[in-house]
């Protein structure tokens, strides 16, 4: 019961990591970890028109996308795809439930539109031209487990490259209180089946009844409980020292996964 | 693909709880559609109302899951002995080797949408006894699921808009091939609530009368809601009789716009020729497909260029979403259901509502209710942000 990929490319953005190369620099501890509000970049690569009506998980979910598939080299066009995520656009969420409690109900068909949970998955096949399948899961505090495991087996059994995004945004208040994600996170990796010369590192994924690895570092520790995408953050540590190892990760209340990651020399 | 057995299933929407009501129905030609009036929507539209899931309850350890969504999922599990089947499953594979894949789009977000009525007038706040995790939330519905059966193999909410329970039998086949499990509970629940009734009614894509797939003057879906589930096994050699497996599935997107299908449907083409590549099999193999066949005039169009283009004008197809409407997220997985019935009672249902076939479409739409040997039968299913899924089932033997 495990399944195996290769990492050929990563791309994360969070609260003070803007790419995937800072970021592992932080978490090698090479920099020195500041907070910030997370800096989300345009999708340059929509057309403006789509562009232009994007919210902040797409944003996120097409930043690291994009960041995964050109460190990899990956032909985005022909790419199946698997996103994941607690939520859909929370800000969308939280204007439609707004716009149904006024006596006019007047809903924007435009944010009706992007409320789905696959909005990310429908602006990165438009963005990309990909008509590959792409499969987008939830899995509330363990969407990151739910979606590299999807990735792996589809990987796998498929014999295809596989880009997984895992990314969360916030929701505005009042529904921020009820699900206090407090910024956007995502995380994305180009999974291959055999190792090519972009390889970073070999995974083999299991389900495992161990408890979850926790960061070490006090401000790491508290992004990965404060937003289900950076529950990848274990694993993430252990591409970015290059040590390799195993993390125990979050997925369901009877089950964890262990990563185990052999990094490729 | 290695064939799945569908061990047991079972469907709830508003032609019928369970598979003896759904194939009556389908067999009656009867349309559970009415003019809604669900809660307080003033829409002049027709909706698919499952009757008694206001009154239907969740056993006492899952209170936390209660909402109108995992309501109607507890329902529909009550069906056909279905919870027994899981049961029975879980003990001859073992609870970790089975996996549970359910679709939805909107899940329990009716709580959220009602809880903002009911804002704290200085704060704004919420009231405190509305839970997100349990009902709002996507993952909601399927952690209902897996609870409430008592299976602990790997677990996901698959919500891809209106394609969603049809994806869960694409995860299911690739986990099982994969040996991460040996079988899977799939399925699909989606359950009225405003933001959908609201929201098609923006985009001027819900009809203000029973939704009329294939017909001329079609003017837009009739929002159903509806819970379906099946057992997914790996076939054993000897089947019983009236077994139904799953043969094919094939998944495409149309990289074209969010809320419109490609033009001339060719997402949906690649969706339906990955399923025949998958299955082995030729488009002549097929003796009906079970339409996505929303009643837009967009949809409809697309998809009969796609079928033509594939199978040629003479298969055999129609949409029973006249019957049940369109049930968004659960659509897949009930269509999938209709499937089975269809081939166990050698039954290709004629599309209801529909008077006059638009004659500019080519697919070869049937209105009447067709009695042959049915051997395969392909199920479309497409959703908002251009995602595709076709499966084919077929009998046995």
């Amino acid at each position: 019961m495990k399944a195996s990929a290769y990492i050929a490319g990563v791309g994360v953005l969070g609260p003070g990591l803007c790419n995937w190369p800072q970021a592992a620099a932080v978490l090698a501890g090479r920099e020195a970890y500041v907070p910030a509000a997370t800096v989300l970049p345009s999708p340059v690569m929509l057309p403006p028109a789509e562009r232009r009506r994007t919210g902040r998980v797409v944003k996120v979910a097409l930043g690291v996308a994009g960041e995964a598939a050109s460190s990899a080299g990956a032909d985005v066009a022909q790419l199946s795809s698997v996103f994941t995520s607690s939520g859909a656009d929370g800000q969308i969420c939280h204007e439609i439930c707004q716009a149904l409690a006024l006596p006019a109900r007047e809903v924007s068909p435009t944010r009706f539109s992007n409320s789905v949970h696959n909005v990310t998955a429908g602006y990165w096949s438009i963005a990309t031209g990909s008509q590959a399948p792409s499969n987008v899961l939830c899995a509330f505090d363990g969407s990151f487990a739910a979606g590299l495991l999807e990735s792996l087996i589809q990987t796998s059994v498929d014999r295809c490259p596989v880009l997984l995004v895992a990314y969360d945004a916030e929701y505005p208040p009042p529904l921020h209180f009820k699900r206090p994600i407090p910024d956007a996170f995502g995380v994305a990796m180009l999974l291959t089946p055999e190792q090519t010369t972009r390889s970073l590192a070999r995974i083999e994924v299991t389900l495992t009844d161990e408890a979850c690895d926790s960061m070490a570092a006090t401000q790491l520790e508290s992004l990965r409980g404060a937003i289900p995408a950076a529950r990848a953050l274990p694993l993430l540590l252990l591409l970015a020292t290059g040590a390799g190892g195993r993390a125990i990760i979050e997925y369901l209340d009877v089950s964890r996964i262990a990563v185990q990651v052999d990094t490729c020399s | 693909m290695t064939p799945l057995l569908l061990a047991q299933f079972t469907a709830t929407s508003c032609i019928g709880l369970g598979a003896d009501a759904t194939r009556t129905s389908l067999i009656e030609q009867r349309s559970g559609l009415k003019r809604c009036t669900f809660e307080t929507v003033d829409i002049d539209t027709y909706i698919g109302e499952v009757p008694g899931v206001d009154a239907q309850g969740l056993p006492a350890n899952l209170q936390k899951f209660d909402c109108r969504n995992n309501r109607l999922a507890e329902l529909a599990l009550q069906q056909d002995g279905f919870l027994e089947s899981v049961q029975a499953a879980a003990c001859r594979w073992g609870r970790r080797r089975i996996g549970v894949f359910i679709g939805t789009s909107t899940s329990g977000i009716l709580q959220t949408e009602l809880a903002y009525r009911e804002r704290d007038p200085h704060s704004g706040a919420l009231q405190p006894d509305l839970e997100y995790a349990t009902t709002h939330n996507s993952f909601s519905v399927a952690d209902y699921v897996r609870r409430r059966c008592r299976l602990e193999g790997p677990a996901a909410a698959v919500s891809s808009a209106c394609a969603s329970s049809a994806k869960v039998f694409c995860s299911a086949r690739r986990m099982i091939a994969a040996g991460f499990i040996d079988a899977a509970l799939v399925g699909g629940t989606d359950s009225l609530c405003l933001t959908t009734l609201y929201g098609f009614h923006s985009l001027q894509l819900s009809s203000a009368a029973p939704c009329r797939p294939f017909d001329v003057t079609r003017d837009g879906i009739s929002i159903g809601e509806a819970a379906a589930f099946a057992l997914l096994e790996r076939a054993p050699d000897e089947l019983p009789g009236g077994s139904v497996l799953l043969l094919g599935v094939g998944e495409s997107s149309d990289a074209y716009h969010m809320s419109a299908p490609h033009p001339e449907g060719l997402g949906a083409k690649r969706a339906m020729q990955a399923a025949l590549n998958a299955a082995a099999l030729e488009p002549s193999d097929i003796d009906y497909i079970n339409l996505h066949g929303t009643g837009t005039p967009s949809n409809d169009r697309a998809e009969s260029q796609a079928i033509t283009s594939i199978f040629g004008p003479t298969t055999p197809c129609s949409s029973t979403k006249g019957a049940t409407g369109h049930a968004l997220g659960a659509a897949g997985a009930l269509e999938a259901i209709i499937s089975a019935l269809s081939i166990q009672s050698g039954l290709m249902p004629g599309g209801v509502n529909t008077t006059q076939i638009d004659p500019t479409l080519t697919a070869h739409y049937i209105r009447e209710n067709r009695h042959a040997p049915l051997r395969r039968v392909l199920s479309n299913s497409f959703g908002f942000g251009g995602t595709n899924c076709s499966l084919i089932f077929g009998a046995a033997g």
